[in-house]
């Protein structure tokens, strides 16, 4: 299993796009921190790379990825290999190398500019994102067959998740508007990653404050640490579902 | 000549009759009660350095000058108020106040002036009173370079900095107040100024007016108050190169403006407010030359507000520029300068050729359904704010900048 991994990350680096993505968030978080005259600013133009750029790679990339080593994986299933252990060894290699990846291209610029808890929330859900879209991609390319079709179910899937998904929030907030919704929409922000991320990031940042009574009700939330505990659970399970059901398929996937 | 003789008369009566006390715990009185009960008008009383424990001090002489030096303590045990003063012309300078008492009921203060008028209280430094300075039904009181603090953590515990009420004609002039309820508090107050004073981390407001006419505050400082500022129920105030800085909260804002008519404000600097201005019912206020940085609401402007004008402000780096919870609009804009405005000037007379529309749809969205402030900084809200910059629909048609500046207004 680990030289599958290690053969599968150095393939990786060996094609240069997780590099040129690397360098593009180094570049891009070290101009917005010294662009931005307070570094509190800069984290906020660094939120939405991370929350755009961030689940749009890992999630072309892996989907790519996966098609384009469909002759290997042949090769690997002709040997004397788990399924399992080929399918999970190959997730892990992806999602490590991509979360490298944004450590080295935005995490080493945040710890230099603002090594506080806000800098490692963001990391870390920079990270988990990074993962659980590598994670759905697994999901897109096991489902099916053609390249086209999976590339573009990943790419609708970045898309529902990055702006549909908000777009009906968007639509159940008005058809609701009479009643409350602040705790339904905690519920709500589970059912989306980068919801929740973005959530956990501006509730460290101040301008929480500017959120009222639903910014209060979510910093009671997830400002307790039951809360954090809670959203991170939800992250990861957002990591664990699309992989268990993915390696599911692929064990009896009729290759 | 029968006048001349007059004068000197009263010239010499004058000079002999105010002598000068001393107290202190080598001095003939131990007490200041006691110079005080000795005193005759105009008398002056000057105090040496020590702590006096003399429950409460009333002053009733008219004239009276208490002058502390080395600021002696005046203690009050958390029983007493400490200094009450009853008589005009009593000028109380250089003492310590500590602890008075606290009772809602009677108001207890650090300096308690009724029914009075020219009294002068300045150089003072007052801790942990419940009310600091509390002026009732005076005329002409100068309060100046106070230093007043206190630790209260409840609003219903805690007394205001500097307490107006009922009065005319006051000055309060650099005074440094942290930790009241109010910072400074006018009720019914006319004709007065506040000047130079620094107000702030007060539990409520930094300065609160009520019913309070003709009154002018310039060069104040109010920060990290509570909610800010709140100016309420009054007209004609004239507000100048004020400070109002990180009123950050859930109900925080730099200053409420509700009931207000015929205000003037130039040259104030808000900056890092949750709101900058918050206006309801305010009415033919004139707005110029301010400055808002890094606001999450530059201006909150409701639609029960009538001709407010801003003219050549500047907004910079806030969240939200304005504001507004109806499709009502009459007030003006114009030669503002905002950060956002990305229109173009063909002519080059430094003025944008196409009207600049501060109300975001977004901001539209949330004054209407505030639960959708979950959607802060996501993708789709930048979106539909991109989207109703080219065709508004939601946005009121009439709020805009039909002459934005393309730079800085001054």
């Amino acid at each position: 299993m680990n030289k599958i991994i290690k053969y599968v990350i150095t393939d990786i680096l060996r094609n240069r796009i997780v590099l040129v993505y690397t360098i593009f968030l180094l570049a891009a978080s070290f101009s917005v921190f010294s662009l931005e005259d307070n570094s509190s600013k800069g984290l906020l133009s660094l939120l939405n790379i991370i929350l755009i750029v961030v689940p749009l790679v890992s999630i072309i990339f892996s989907t790519i990825y996966m098609y384009n080593s469909a002759e290997f994986i042949e090769l690997l299933l002709s040997q004397p290999l788990k399924r399992r252990s080929i399918w999970l060894s190959l997730f892990a290699g992806l999602a490590s190398s991509l979360s490298i990846a944004f450590f080295i291209g935005a995490g080493i610029p945040v710890l230099i500019y603002q090594a506080n808890m806000i800098g490692f929330t963001m990391i870390m859900t920079g990270i988990i994102l990074s993962v659980i879209f590598a994670a759905i991609a697994f999901l897109a390319t096991v489902k099916t067959r053609d390249k086209a079709k999976g590339i573009g179910a990943s790419i609708m899937l970045w898309l529902y998740f990055s702006l549909l998904f908000d777009g009906l929030v968007l639509f159940i907030l008005f058809q609701f508007a009479d009643y409350p919704m602040e705790k339904a929409m905690i519920g709500l922000s589970a059912l989306n990653p980068i919801d929740l991320s973005r959530i956990l990031i501006l509730l460290q940042l101040d301008v929480s404050a500017m959120m009222g009574y639903t910014g209060a009700v979510f910093k009671e939330f997830f400002g307790a640490t039951n809360g954090l505990i809670f959203s991170f659970l939800i992250l990861l399970f957002w990591i664990v579902i699309p992989v268990w059901y993915s390696t599911r398929k692929f064990n009896t996937k009729d290759l | 000549m029968k006048y001349t003789l007059l004068i000197i008369f009263f010239f010499f009566y004058a000079g002999l009759s105010a002598s000068t006390i001393r107290v202190g715990a080598k001095r003939a009185h131990k007490s200041i009660r006691s110079a005080i009960e000795k005193a005759v008008d105009g008398d002056t009383i000057l105090v040496d350095a020590g702590h006096y424990k003399e429950k409460n001090i009333v002053i009733n002489k008219h004239g009276l000058v208490l002058k502390g030096i080395d600021h002696p303590v005046l203690d009050g045990e958390k029983k007493y108020e400490i200094i009450t003063i009853k008589a005009n012309r009593v000028v109380i300078d250089g003492f310590k106040l500590i602890n008075s008492g606290v009772s809602s009921l009677e108001d207890l203060s650090g300096i308690k002036i009724y029914d009075s008028r020219s009294v002068n209280i300045r150089n003072n430094i007052l801790e942990n009173t419940f009310f600091g300075i509390y002026l009732s039904n005076t005329i002409h009181i100068t309060v100046e370079n106070n230093r007043l603090t206190a630790s209260s953590v409840e609003e219903q515990q805690s007394g205001n900095g500097i307490h107006c009420w009922k009065s005319d004609s006051l000055k309060v002039i650099g005074n440094v107040i942290s930790g009241h309820r109010d910072g400074i508090y006018f009720e019914f107050v006319k004709n007065s100024v506040i000047w130079r004073n620094i107000s702030k981390a007060n539990l409520r407001y930094g300065l609160h007016f009520m019913f309070s006419n003709d009154d002018m505050y310039v060069n104040n400082v109010f920060r990290n108050n509570g909610s800010g500022v709140s100016v309420m129920y009054s007209n004609r105030i004239k507000m100048f190169s004020n400070y109002f800085e990180e009123n950050w909260g859930d109900a925080a804002h730099g200053i409420l403006l509700k009931e207000i008519s015929d205000g003037f404000m130039e040259g104030n600097y808000f900056m890092k407010n949750t709101s900058a201005v918050y206006m309801e019912g305010a009415n033919r206020i004139y707005m110029k030359r301010n400055v808002f940085e890094n606001n999450g609401w530059a201006l909150k402007i409701q639609a029960s507000c009538s001709d407010v004008v801003l003219e050549m402000n500047n907004f910079i780096g806030n969240t939200f520029d304005v504001g507004t919870n109806g499709s009502l609009v009459l007030n003006y804009f114009k030669n503002n300068y905002w950060d956002k405005y990305e229109g173009y000037d063909l002519n080059k007379d430094k003025v944008g050729d196409i009207p600049y529309r501060p109300v975001s749809m977004y901001s539209m969205i949330v004054e209407k359904y505030p639960p959708a402030m979950i959607l802060f900084r996501s993708f789709i809200t930048t979106l539909l704010d991109k989207t109703e910059k080219i065709l508004p629909s939601l946005t009121p048609e009439n709020l805009k900048d039909s002459a934005p500046m393309m730079n800085k207004a001054f």
